[in-house]
């Protein structure tokens, strides 16, 4: 990437992420081509929430996988953009370096903290293997940092857990296990693909609470994946709701939801009832999501969009900032487009 | 509310333990209480929430109500007659007027079956109707739960998550039943498709009065779909009532944490939080007296010895806690 692109330098110094171009496609048999995210950028700030939303099929999880490059190869290959932490271009690194960046620069929890966690070893153990594979540190130190990090997601008894097994602990508990293993290196960014899905409300408010927590201890980004909009409302600073592939829209957190621009994210907020509020009726989005090789030609949610027009099945709309930091790829928001 | 309703379903101090066995000649050791004493009615046309968290026994209680696990005691009075004690072509007859919704559309459909058969067979069971007849019955249902005639042919993998909760709809209905148990209905589709079918449940809850009992862990989910709810903690009835009161002047410490801890996506009606510490006890070794107790802000020396029952506050809202006797 050219200099070019880049704005002003101010901004610059704060940037952690950013996502450029980013295509990740799928090629399940020879003929079809699933493109899971295409043409995906966003950046994300030092000491920002930034919240992924979307439903199961629009690419959010792909988004964060290919952050840290783990997308299945074969099938799935990052066909094109760019990926910079600190203005260091990712994609380009070998495997040995991309390794070091993972959970030393950038930590990740996923929804399934027992798929995370390996059964046959003890949460210390574990702890100590991940701090001391990015820290020079002795055993002794790593044990006691270990502790300290129990401690500080919110375990009394963190002497103790550091012997137990991940199958002695319940959901709520390796979820905060989790957390401590992936703040062990003080990453930069965390990401976070569907923390509390998995888990019940009273329990998933403690998450929330301690990942706050560890942010601010920290300083770290968070990207944070989800489709609960009351999460993203708890915690995140900025939103992009991702759809088909593609962010539809991006805004900051207050906006998406109090001048919400395009209308998937409107349908999206519509269907979902709300503890404070009482309908009778949700406003449901017709049909479901079409599946990653069959979008449709033009805009992706023009099937289901209750304000298509002829425009929409001939042209994929570009996303467009409408005011500072309010992004939406809609034509209806394309003024002075001339629609012929 | 005020006014005299007719009960469709009444539960009499339901429960259902579970042996836990060990040592040489498994002998039960102890015993997970899953549903521990529980009552209260159903009333005919309404929709009773059912909230609580993983191990709250909602789901065992919900099958427990069908006899699909048989009760370890109590009794289910549906149209007043007692479930409990029936002979299995008594149940058999009886069941004809309940049906279930289960929570993973992806596994409560046999995938080797089309979705004609699939409809079909409540009525094959029933043994009332020519072939021509329950052909015509399963292009109805599917109708109204907004599927077209050719689904019939297809099989449940053919379909996308909503469409095959539609297809289980459309099963439950095909007996003309008069109350339907959903458990977890919506929990496992995306939230558009979730509304889609909150929608439809609605719908033909309208069209042909039905009844349910749905259960769900989204607070918000069943506050939607209510009239009352009831909340379970640890194979209890913590609380019970109209959705209005649960939900705008909860009771129990228990329910007014819950209610608490669920994420809004109002961002201007930030609420305090009560963040409960710990983790719900072990339902196999269940605290003494309240089983909230050992999480609740507010226990006292007595919740720790004495087991509070439900008891009414007025309006048809009832709490089991010390606090308000």
């Amino acid at each position: 990437m050219s200099n070019l692109t880049q704005p002003s330098t101010n901004d610059n110094t704060e940037k952690l992420l950013e996502v450029k171009g980013l295509k990740t496609y799928f090629f399940p048999s020879k003929n079809k081509v699933a493109k899971a995210v295409d043409d995906v950028s966003f950046t994300i700030h030092k000491g920002e929430t930034v919240a992924l939303v979307g439903e199961s099929g629009s690419g959010k999880s792909v988004t964060s996988l290919s952050i840290m490059q783990l997308i299945p190869s074969p099938p799935g290959e990052i066909i094109e953009g760019s990926i910079k932490l600190e203005g260091k271009e990712l994609l380009t690194l070998t495997t040995k370096e991309m390794n070091n960046v993972r959970g030393k620069d950038i930590g990740m929890i996923f929804q399934e903290p027992m798929t995370s966690l390996d059964p046959v070893f003890t949460i210390g153990s574990q702890l100590i293997e991940s701090i001391r594979k990015h820290k020079k540190t002795s055993k002794k130190e790593a044990h006691n940092i270990g502790v300290n990090l129990l401690k500080m997601v919110g375990f009394s008894r963190a002497e103790e857990m550091m012997k137990e097994y991940p199958h002695q602990l319940s959901g709520g508990m390796r979820q905060r296990v989790m957390i401590a293993i992936a703040m062990a290196c003080e990453p930069k960014l965390l990401i976070a693909d569907e923390p509390t899905t998995a888990l019940d409300v009273t329990i998933q408010a403690q998450i929330l609470d301690v990942m706050k927590d560890m942010k601010e201890k920290f300083g770290s980004s968070v990207l944070l994946i989800t489709h609960d909009m009351g999460v993203v409302a708890e915690v995140a600073d900025r939103v992009l709701v991702m759809y088909g592939g593609q962010i539809v829209e991006e805004a900051p957190m207050r906006k998406i939801f109090k001048e919400t621009k395009h209308p998937y994210t409107k349908g999206l907020l519509a269907s979902i009832p709300d503890i404070d509020k009482d309908v009778d009726r949700l406003d449901a989005i017709a049909g479901t999501v079409p599946p990653a090789h069959a979008f449709p030609d033009g805009c992706r949610f023009r099937d289901r969009c209750p304000f298509a027009m002829d425009i929409c099945k001939r042209e994929n709309p570009e996303l467009l900032e409408l005011e500072d930091g309010h992004y939406v790829r809609c034509h209806l928001y394309e003024g002075g487009h001339d629609d012929a | 509310m005020p006014e005299e309703r007719e009960t469709l379903v009444e539960v009499c101090r339901l429960k259902k333990y579970f042996p836990v066995r060990g040592g040489v000649l498994k002998r039960p050791t102890g015993y997970v209480k899953a549903v521990d004493d529980v009552s209260f009615s159903v009333y005919k046309g309404e929709t009773l929430g059912i909230v609580g968290e993983s191990g709250s026994g909602k789901s065992t209680m919900a099958r427990t109500l069908l006899r699909l696990i048989e009760p370890t005691e109590g009794n289910i009075l549906f149209d007043g007659e007692d479930l409990v004690g029936m002979t299995k072509s008594e149940l058999r007859a009886a069941r004809k007027n309940m049906q279930m919704v289960f929570q993973d559309p992806f596994s409560s459909l046999n995938p080797r079956f089309k979705v004609s058969k699939i409809i079909e067979e409540p009525l094959v069971a029933q043994g009332n109707f020519s072939k021509a007849e329950r052909r015509e019955k399963v292009v109805s249902l599917l109708k109204k739960v907004g599927l077209g005639a050719d689904a019939l042919d297809k099989f449940p993998h053919e379909f996308s998550g909503g469409q095959r909760q539609r297809i289980g709809i459309a099963r439950a209905l095909a007996m003309n039943p008069k109350f339907i148990i959903g458990d977890e209905p919506v929990s496992a589709l995306d939230v558009s498709v979730q509304a889609q079918v909150l929608n439809l449940m609605k719908d033909l809850q309208d069209e042909f009065g039905l009844t349910y009992l749905f259960i769900a862990h989204d607070l918000s989910v069943v506050k939607h779909i209510s009239d009352r709810v009831g909340v379970m903690y640890l194979g209890r009835l913590v609380e019970i009532g109209p959705k209005k009161a649960i939900y705008e002047e909860p009771l129990h410490p228990y329910t007014r944490a819950l209610l608490s801890a669920v994420p809004s996506t109002n961002v201007d009606a930030k609420r305090e939080r009560i963040v409960l510490k710990g983790e719900p006890p072990n339902p196999a070794n269940p605290p003494t007296g309240c089983p909230f107790h050992t999480r609740c802000p507010l226990a006292h020396e007595r919740c720790m010895v004495e087991r509070p029952e439900l008891v009414d506050q007025g309006n048809g809202h009832y709490v089991a806690c010390h606090l308000y006797e």
